[in-house]
């Protein structure tokens, strides 16, 4: 399972995570108090040159991440060509675009490890409602571990139905699909039972 | 409690694999990703808690950045474009389908199964989807409302398999429906 990380090193990558997010959160809420196309031009051009700062391969897969906004961009386009609002409509696009692509930058520039600290940070109130953060990190690497084995099953589940028939599996193997989970989820906590269970976690 | 927490986990790695595995869209001429199904299939299998816990990791291991969402997509930008409130829906989505077929006994479960699905689903989801597109493009509620009007037969498709799905789970493997099994 790959990491959406960047390979390729930044000095953002050093700077914390939590600031960063802070940062994000903030910078975030502030797009949306910027009504000004001109200024939100400024912006992005801006986020643009954050993306070009590390070379040509880091601002190219920054592109590729905005792609998939294109419907949301031809949409609105077009809505405020119809209704001749050009300037709001081009303030919509730019702002969304900005917004997605910040949001993007940090998770190009944080590695998954540092995430997992934060989310460590953030959840430790919660510890007072029975939420354990060490059951909750095992959830995570029990999530990364084990989808990419649900999709070998899969994969395998529908191999085995274009055996039998010429017609698309679709939906049909959905069900054997949910019965190999759910069995899989008995064997994985009867496994974890055997290792001593959550009480063998050591609390961080 | 490892029960629990790995069916959570699993759930959440399910929704990531319908998104993942080309072989399982709903083709009918567009191909309509089966991820939201899983969501429904969270709730009507695992209940309202775990469902909606299992929905909950799922985003949040998104989040972080790892790329489960359908077509390869993850990380924090998905959580400010336009449609993340239909993102932000699903573990309320899940939430509200498990609490139907938890409380709602008098029906057959295919009935209830798949009436949860199109309230939490298709309801629930598109309240929030269409709040987080009205205010990430700036439209009014009705506008943004006509802008996703054209997914909601796939999604009423999708509640009406999540219902057969949980009824024929149901008849195979009665225990495995534990948002019914625990109520018994």
């Amino acid at each position: 399972m790959i990491s959406l990380t960047s390979p390729i090193k930044t000095k953002a990558h050093g700077w914390p995570a939590g600031a960063k997010l802070a940062a994000l959160c903030v910078s975030t809420v502030a797009l949306f108090y910027v009504q000004n196309a001109a200024i939100h031009a400024v912006i992005f051009a801006g986020i643009l040159t954050l993306y070009a700062l590390p070379g040509r391969a880091f601002f190219m897969a920054g592109l590729r991440a905005l792609r998939l906004l294109w419907p949301f961009i031809v949409v609105v386009a077009i809505w405020h060509l119809w209704t001749g609002e050009v300037a709001l409509g081009a303030a919509v696009i730019l702002r969304m675009m900005s917004a997605v692509a910040l949001a993007n930058l940090v998770t190009m520039t944080t590695l998954l490890s540092d995430m997992i600290d934060v989310v460590r940070t953030i959840t430790r109130p919660l510890t007072r409602f029975g939420l354990r953060p060490n059951i909750l990190e095992l959830a995570i690497a029990l999530v990364i571990r084990l989808t990419p084995v649900l999709v070998e099953k899969g994969s395998l589940l529908s191999q085995s139905w274009r055996a039998r028939s010429c017609q698309p599996s679709g939906w049909r193997i959905i069900l054997p699909f949910t019965v190999l989970a759910l069995d899989d989820a008995d064997q994985v906590a009867e496994a974890l039972r055997a290792r001593g269970g959550f009480d063998a976690l050591e609390d961080i | 409690m490892e029960k629990n927490v790995t069916l959570i986990a699993l759930f959440a790695g399910l929704i990531a694999a319908l998104g993942i595995i080309p072989a399982i869209t709903l083709g009918f001429g567009v191909p309509i990703t089966a991820q939201s199904l899983g969501v429904m299939l969270c709730g009507t299998i695992l209940g309202s808690k775990r469902g909606g816990l299992a929905v909950l990791l799922f985003l949040l291991v998104v989040a972080i950045g790892v790329p489960l969402l359908s077509g390869g997509r993850g990380g924090l930008g998905v959580f400010a474009s336009p449609s993340a409130g239909f993102l932000i829906g699903w573990p309320v989505a899940a939430f509200v389908i498990g609490l139907i077929v938890e409380k709602w006994n008098g029906a057959p479960l295919v009935i209830v199964a798949g009436i949860a699905s199109v309230v939490g689903g298709v309801i629930v989801m598109y309240a929030f989807g269409i709040v987080g597109m009205s205010i990430a493009l700036d439209k009014t509620l009705l506008e943004s409302t006509g802008l996703v009007t054209a997914f909601i037969p796939g999604d009423l498709l999708k509640a009406g398999i999540a219902g057969m799905l949980t009824a024929a789970l149901a008849k195979a493997r009665p225990a495995s429906v534990l948002s019914r099994a625990d109520a018994v």
